[in-house]
């Protein structure tokens, strides 16, 4: 290398392949445009249901609509038997579903390394997850409502969405526990911790954030399904008599009474449900974008 | 100097993973307060020796371990050894700083609360003097209750060594505990490391030479799984006896 310190010079006059002024390439806006065409057809088309939905659907709610069952003596026509059933079964599904499914992701990701076993029950789970609704009410219906003689009831319906779920939940968990550092394992094996003790106070807490995402989107699906639970839970509308006694009962939730509605052409009442369940499954979401947010800032903050 | 006692002693260690033989043969001896180091190549073995110290190899699928590792004359991997004891009293600090998402306070508290310590008071006196015994509590007393994550790197290493310290260990295995950070925060360790000689028996895993020349008493140079010389760490930079330590220190390879 030469050691001269000349100072550098832009020498305009040189320039034969100047940088300024290249073609517009017509291909790339004319792509721009499409895809802006394609995000804009989307967001319509979801605005637009939402809007039809509510323009038709608020009208019908008042107090009554929400706070009545439907009574031909009365002459009144509420959902409120319809939200106590959505409450029941989404309640008693996540009881059942959510220790099995955290327990299983436990299973699959800390004690069940590697192996084919593993791999046959995380095939069997995505395929599970994929399998349409109905077949989960058909198989419901003949096992818990026939075989084991529940009937048509809270229950019948809340064991199969319990299977339906369980998918949803052991996998989300999983990929929640993956995401947990190899660094906390051995750091707390390290001191001494069992693995127990490592899984109950390191993994869990820090796997949270997505163990909740995960139960908050079953909830979702929950509160959405209509096809397995025709046959099972039931299209019951009146009010629990007793707290526990109702589990043995009919129960329709929204869903149901939404396509009971649309069968009897009762379209009025029809979007006033669809408007609840619509605000309610926004309001699902809106909880589980929160809760994550909120867990992730909580472990990252100093 | 021949005060040296044996605080951990192997023998015919040999350790394999699958068909490949990490470890062959060792046999080696850490002595009481005293710092032993473990030099040499990527890949020579001497964090796979560190680690079947505390027997954190067994969680690595597919291992196979013969020979013994006496602790206190106990052999450590006897079918009656419980790790959780065994792991109490040899402590172990990681390459990368891992402290868990949790207050300062908690992850120091974490190991005494394994064992049984539930008493408030006790636990601080407890974190007080770990922390201090870390070389950390000047720095964060004020803020026990925030996240371990908001400590710089340098200091979240300080905390999984008091961490560590909080069971009462009687050995401490660093595996290069220093490889992560900046020159001063190695600094401070190293400089610990000299004050927790005085309590506990050391061993460090280090790439770096000049650190073992500087804290350790003894060194051994490992290469493909075999120890090739463990002598005084004087001895060994000065006087090498085998030509490939030799070779190593003086920069021919490695």
């Amino acid at each position: 290398m030469t050691n001269d310190l000349t100072i550098p010079v832009h020498r305009d006059s040189i320039i034969v392949n100047s940088i300024y002024n290249g073609k517009k390439r017509v291909s790339d806006s004319l792509l721009i445009i499409l895809i802006y065409l394609c995000a804009l057809i989307s967001i319509f088309i979801l605005m637009g249901i939402m809007g039809y939905v509510f323009v038709r659907g608020v009208p019908q709610i008042n107090v009554s609509f929400l706070t009545t069952v439907p009574s031909t003596i009365k002459g009144t026509f509420g959902i409120l038997g319809n939200i106590v059933n959505t409450l029941y079964v989404v309640a008693i599904t996540l009881v059942i579903a959510t220790p099995l499914g955290v327990g299983s992701a436990i299973y699959l990701n800390e004690y069940a390394k590697g192996g084919k076993v593993v791999r046959i029950i995380e095939f069997t789970t995505e395929t599970l997850s994929g399998i349409p609704s109905i077949i989960f009410g058909l198989f419901g219906y003949v096992f818990f409502g026939t075989t084991l003689g529940l009937g048509y009831s809270i229950l019948t319906g809340a064991l199969t969405l319990s299977i339906m779920v369980l998918p949803l939940i052991t996998r989300t968990t999983q990929e929640a526990l993956k995401t947990v550092p190899e660094s906390y394992r051995s750091g707390a094996l390290g001191i001494g911790a069992t693995k127990w003790y490592m899984i109950r106070t390191i993994l869990l807490p820090s796997a949270m954030p997505g163990i909740v995402t995960g139960i908050i989107l079953a909830i979702g699906r929950i509160v959405g399904e209509s096809a397995a639970l025709l046959f099972t839970a039931g299209s019951g509308y009146i009010l629990p008599k007793s707290f526990l006694g109702k589990i043995f009962e009919s129960g329709g939730t929204l869903t149901i009474q939404l396509y009971l509605c649309m069968q009897k052409a009762k379209y009025d009442e029809a979007f006033g449900i669809a408007v609840v369940l619509l605000v309610i499954v926004l309001a699902i979401n809106g909880l589980a974008k929160y809760l994550s947010h909120k867990f992730n800032t909580e472990a990252k903050e100093s | 100097m021949n005060t040296n006692t044996i605080k951990i002693s192997t023998s015919q260690l040999n350790l394999y993973y699958g068909t490949n033989h990490a470890l062959k043969d060792v046999n080696m001896e850490l002595y009481t307060n005293k710092i032993t180091a473990f030099i040499g190549p990527s890949g020579c073995g001497k964090s796979t020796y560190l680690k079947t110290l505390n027997r954190m190899n067994d969680l690595i699928p597919g291992v196979k371990i013969e020979g013994e590792v006496l602790l206190d004359g106990e052999n450590i991997y006897d079918s009656r050894v419980d790790t959780t004891l065994l792991r109490k009293k040899i402590g172990m600090v990681f390459q990368q700083p891992n402290p868990f998402p949790m207050s300062i306070y908690d992850n120091v508290a974490y190991g005494p609360r394994i064992h049984g310590i539930k008493n408030k008071s006790e636990l601080d006196d407890i974190v007080e003097k770990s922390l201090k015994g870390a070389a950390l509590w000047e720095e964060v007393s004020g803020r026990l209750k925030k996240s371990a994550l908001g400590l710089s790197g340098g200091q979240q290493q300080r905390l999984c060594i008091a961490r560590a310290l909080a069971v009462e260990p009687e050995v401490l295995l660093m595996d290069e505990p220093t490889s992560a950070l900046d020159p001063i925060s190695t600094l401070k360790i190293e400089d610990l490391m000299d004050e927790l000689k005085e309590k506990y028996t050391v061993a460090i895993v280090t790439h770096n030479m000049q650190q073992a020349t500087r804290i350790a008493d003894h060194t051994a140079f490992f290469l493909v799984g075999e120890v090739v010389e463990y002598a005084p760490t004087t001895e060994l930079f000065t006087a090498p006896k085998d030509s490939r330590t030799e070779d190593y220190i003086t920069g021919r390879f490695g």
